[in-house]
């Protein structure tokens, strides 16, 4: 390794770590002005231009006010819960790639994605899981039945939709034949129909749309949003796993359920929207511009960048937007969803990908 | 490869100190929070040692989705009682329990001592795994190629657990008590009517 590329993945880790804490307060924008939006009402747009400032406002009231123990609480789980989602969330997202390589030349490649490891998608999967940990351990620290119920619930919705999300992967990784999320993003370049000037692109949403629709959903629950945020259903358990939580810890637990879904995003973008593969223009643009040399390849990694970028963002905005049309699942619907109707259709997905396979459809 | 040893002893005592406190915690969730600890350090070790995927694997399995069944039915059952106490064993028990752990550490010192380590090694070394396209790839090829037979037996046996569970959880009741506790039933409306009418 040169020190450039020591320089290089310093850096990116710095500027990823940075888009990830700046993460939860421009979400927080985002869903209260879009929850506005679309109930036909302003939302905050007093400080700053468009109330952007209002994410500042409310960060600086977070830390500046008094951070109140509750006496009846178990101290040291109590401090160290939130601690514990927020870690596993900023650690999910070093293995999405957002770009693809430039080659130096002398065997020194640039990869634009922190670590390139060989178990891929099954690190995401693995720490994602100890997120839950953080809930339960909130719950029960908090000594308070509410917030026992938010955590209870947590813990039986992930283990519920944990089987038909790894389910539904195993579709994406049979055809690929790889989970390192490299290799899937790059496979999704090719060409998988060619309809006159049109080329439809290889992405894992044409091949596995049932898979995309489960892990979906299943990303949905993961992440305790809504149409399944049982845990902190406010209207049943009044705030679920967090009611004894102010000041900065709430902060954090909020920090920690919008990182994960910026990791669900770049997770769907990766698997079944092709990742870092070009958008529609751009593409063009690429070619039109026949560029040569070093340029060419920073050209074309800004733009892979640019791509995956808006691909991130419309599902963030996509979760946003489901959280304000859909209500609120009931405990029984969720569990009859996740058991009696996703786990059968991933594995019926499961066989029709196998079958496929194997007499080479796709 | 020349740093992994500190790792190793750094996670080994790690693992060996957090399996103390699930042994001497007295709630039974620390106790169950500790031992996720054990299951992540020994993931640590998996990685330091380069076995990757079986690193992911301990972490998804054993401290993803075990644990969290675990913690899940300790709290749903929310148990006061300390799981340890050592006050309430009797004496006979306190003696026979540390006779049973020297003579288990023995063992070990004797087995370790008279066993033929290191043992020859086969052809997967970390370069050969390495040219052969990683962890992944060489365990998955060898589990559905090779040893594809005891993989689907093993797979049977998990199934016929998992039905023996459903089995027993859903187990039918006998008509003789379905009879009992619908006359059971009928008392109690009967009661609730007679205290209603006294109203």
């Amino acid at each position: 390794m040169s020190l450039f590329q020591i320089i290089f993945m310093i850096g990116q880790i710095l500027i990823l770590t940075l888009i990830l804490i700046h993460n939860a307060p421009i979400m927080a924008w985002v869903e209260r002005r879009g929850a506005a939006l679309m109930q036909n009402r302003l939302g905050p747009n007093r400080i700053g231009p468009l109330g952007l400032f209002q994410s500042a406002a409310d960060g600086i009231k977070f830390i500046f006010k008094e951070d109140q123990i509750p006496g009846h609480v178990s101290k040291f789980y109590y401090v160290l819960a939130p601690l514990v989602s927020l870690v596993p969330s900023f650690l999910t997202f070093a293995v999405i790639p957002y770009g693809s390589q430039i080659d130096l030349g002398g065997g020194q490649i640039l990869k634009f994605q922190i670590a390139d490891l060989n178990v891929g998608i099954l690190f995401t999967l693995a720490i994602a899981s100890l997120g839950v940990y953080g809930i339960i351990m909130s719950g029960w620290a908090s000594n308070s039945k509410y917030a026992m119920m938010g955590s209870l619930r947590s813990s039986s919705q992930m283990i519920s939709y944990e089987l038909s999300m790894g389910l539904s992967l195993v579709g994406i990784l049979m055809v690929f034949s790889s989970v390192k999320l490299g290799d899937i993003a790059a496979a999704q370049g090719q060409t998988l129909l060619q309809l006159g000037p049109i080329a439809l692109p290889k992405w894992g949403i044409f091949i596995q749309p049932l898979g995309f629709l489960i892990f979906m959903t299943s990303v949905f629950a993961e992440t305790n949003r809504l149409p399944f945020d049982l845990p902190e259903g406010e209207s049943e358990i009044v705030a679920g796993y967090h009611l004894e939580y102010g000041s900065m810890k709430f902060a954090i637990l909020q920090m920690a359920e919008y990182n994960n879904m910026l990791t669900g995003s770049g997770l769907l973008a990766t698997l079944y929207f092709g990742g870092w593969q070009m958008l529609f223009p751009l593409g063009q643009i690429y070619s039109h511009l026949a560029l040569s040399g070093m340029t060419a390849d920073w050209v074309r990694v800004a733009f892979e960048i640019g791509s995956f970028t808006v691909k991130v963002l419309f599902f963030m905005w996509f979760f946003v937007w489901v959280r304000w049309t859909l209500p609120r699942f009931r405990y029984d619907q969720l569990m009859d969803l996740g058991w009696k109707v996703m786990l059968p259709l991933s594995l019926v997905n499961l066989f029709i990908t196998a079958v496929m396979i194997s007499y080479g459809v796709i | 490869m020349d740093i992994s040893p500190f790792f190793f002893y750094l996670f080994g005592g790690l693992a060996i100190l957090f399996s103390l406190f699930v042994v001497l915690k007295k709630s039974p969730v620390a106790s169950a929070f500790s031992l996720v600890l054990v299951f992540f350090s020994f993931a640590a070790i998996y990685a330091v040692l380069g076995a990757h995927l079986i690193a992911a694997l301990q972490v998804l399995v054993y401290a993803g989705a075990i644990m969290v069944l675990f913690i899940f039915v300790i709290m749903l059952l929310n148990q006061d009682v300390p799981s340890f106490d050592i006050a309430r064993t009797h004496v006979v028990i306190r003696a026979v329990a540390v006779v049973a752990t020297v003579a288990l550490f023995g063992a070990f010192v004797w087995v370790f001592k008279n066993s033929a380590l290191p043992a020859a090694r086969g052809g997967f070394s970390a370069s050969a795994i390495e040219m052969a396209g990683g962890n992944t790839v060489v365990v998955s090829e060898l589990m559905f190629n090779q040893y594809i037979l005891p993989f689907e037996v093993t797979s049977i046996l998990l199934l016929a657990a998992m039905v023996g569970a459903v089995a027993i959880a859903k187990r039918q009741k006998s008509s003789a008590e379905v009879l009992r506790e619908a006359a059971a039933n009928q008392r109690k409306q009967a009661g609730r009517a007679a205290v209603g009418g006294a109203k």
